[in-house]
């Protein structure tokens, strides 16, 4: 039964008409958890006992840095589904994965950044936890160099899947790195098996924006698997009924 | 999982050896780095003669509650750092970042002067996980006071 | 709402954090939208260059 549905989700003409109709509602979700999110997070969330308001950077730079650990992962097992089942739509998810997760790396190194200034007193420095990630910054752009840089589609997926694989063993390095060494960058907060030491008023905002996120990297990465299907398909039949019913 | 074909599975097993091979390589790295990777020496290291003693490196630790000082013109401060095992004295001329209090964690760059001074030329501060409003904050300090006189 | 702006003090950190935050998310879906409408236009040009091609 699952089988089935899956085998006519991956139908390029099913998946790209699905696809469209998903984008509208997955919007709405987003507007509305990213104005959940952003209300609570800088008017309703009480300021830092430590930090004052500075660390309402919290919402926007946790979110981003959990995002590029998640979508890493989604395109390792896209990757290894692509490699050893073939199947064209994990293919194309773990292609069109790295552009996104490298704006959401990006985002968690400059809102680090910004949030480092005021309060560690430094923009930068080399501990483990913000190099590690910064290799991830060049994971991503690497895997998107890559696919650029080969021309045959179905080859150049095949290569960034297995060098994304190879990638893989950084993302538990950048999540225990603050544990396995001494480094500025604190602990975890929420993450914590035991309960997470944020207070549940500021908590809350900070879960509001991660399902934000989630829901954003749903929608880019629906509307950058329609683009590369319909190239990749474009002689097929189904295209020139798409381009009719425009 | 199921009807996994032979193909099919040879390729998965080929990908989990791939990771294998990759996470035993970077355990070995990470290992050999493993002292350039600690961001900073405690004050333990430095008493026991572990930190360097002719060039920079970061000490980091919390700073311990009453030492702060500031003689003459206020812009040099001493403080001194505590692991709650050993404690060091620091001198730092600057300006300290928002964060700097007595009882909270940082970092400080510089080099030992003397067996028992080290001189800051930068100061960072390191904040723990923990966010809370101010009040929660208060409240706890009040039932953490009522905790220790029982 | 100037209390607001102000964030404390911390006003330039908190908005330019923000602000970046904006861009590159907006930008995340602008892309790959004038990307589609691009694919869209090439593939219906070339299909009429096809069909004149035949027709010729």
């Amino acid at each position: 039964m699952i089988m089935k549905w899956l085998h006519k989700f991956s139908s390029p003409p099913y998946f790209y008409a699905l696809s469209g109709k998903l984008i509208k509602w997955l919007s709405v979700l987003l507007v509305a958890f990213l104005a959940a999110g952003l209300y609570g997070g800088l008017v309703l969330a009480p300021a830092d006992y430590q930090q004052g308001d500075s660390f309402r950077i919290i919402y926007v730079h946790v979110p981003a840095a959990w995002m590029s650990l998640f979508i890493y992962m989604v395109m390792a097992v896209s990757g290894t589904i692509a490699l050893v089942w073939r199947i064209k739509l994990a293919e194309i998810v773990s292609v069109c994965s790295p552009p996104i997760g490298a704006g959401f790396t990006f985002l968690a190194l400059v809102t680090g950044s910004i949030w480092g200034k005021p309060m560690w007193g430094t923009w930068w420095v080399w501990d483990a936890r913000l190099t590690s990630e910064l290799i991830l910054l060049f994971l991503y752009l690497g895997l998107i160099g890559l696919y650029t840089a080969i021309e045959d589609k179905r080859t150049a997926s095949r290569s960034v899947a297995i060098l994304a694989l190879v990638g893989v063993v950084n993302i538990p390095i950048i999540h225990y790195s603050v544990e396995w060494w001494n480094t500025l960058h604190q602990g975890p907060t929420v993450t914590k098996f035991d309960k997470p030491s944020i207070h549940i008023d500021m908590l809350i905002p900070l879960l509001n924006m991660a399902i934000a996120f989630k829901l954003y990297f749903a929608i880019a990465l629906l509307m950058r698997s329609r683009n590369e299907l319909l190239q990749r398909e474009q002689n097929g039949r189904w295209v020139e009924e798409v381009l009719e019913g425009k | 999982m199921i009807n996994l074909k032979p193909h099919r599975k040879n390729r998965l097993m080929l990908i989990f050896a791939m990771i294998l091979g990759v996470s035993v390589a970077a355990w070995f790295g990470l290992k050999a780095f493993n002292e350039n990777l600690m961001f900073f020496f405690s004050p333990s290291d430095v008493v026991e003669g572990k930190a360097p003693q002719d060039h920079l490196f970061r000490l980091g630790g919390m700073v311990v509650k009453g030492s702060v000082e500031r003689p003459g013109d206020g812009m040099t401060v001493y403080f001194v750092l505590t692991d709650m095992a050993k404690e060091v004295k620091v001198k730092y001329t600057g300006i300290l970042p928002d964060l700097f209090r007595e009882g909270q964690g940082i970092v400080a760059n510089g080099k030992l002067e003397q067996a028992d001074l080290f001189v800051a030329q930068e100061v960072l501060a390191k904040h723990d996980e923990n966010y809370m409003p101010p009040e929660v904050a208060g409240s706890l300090k009040t039932a953490e006071l009522k905790g220790a006189k029982q | 709402m100037s209390q607001f702006l102000e964030m404390g003090g911390y006003a330039f950190y908190v908005w330019s954090a923000y602000g970046v935050s904006t861009l590159v998310l907006c930008y995340g879906l602008l892309r790959p939208y004038l990307d589609h409408k691009k694919t869209l236009r090439e593939i219906s040009l070339k299909r009429r260059q096809h069909k004149r091609d035949l027709n010729d």
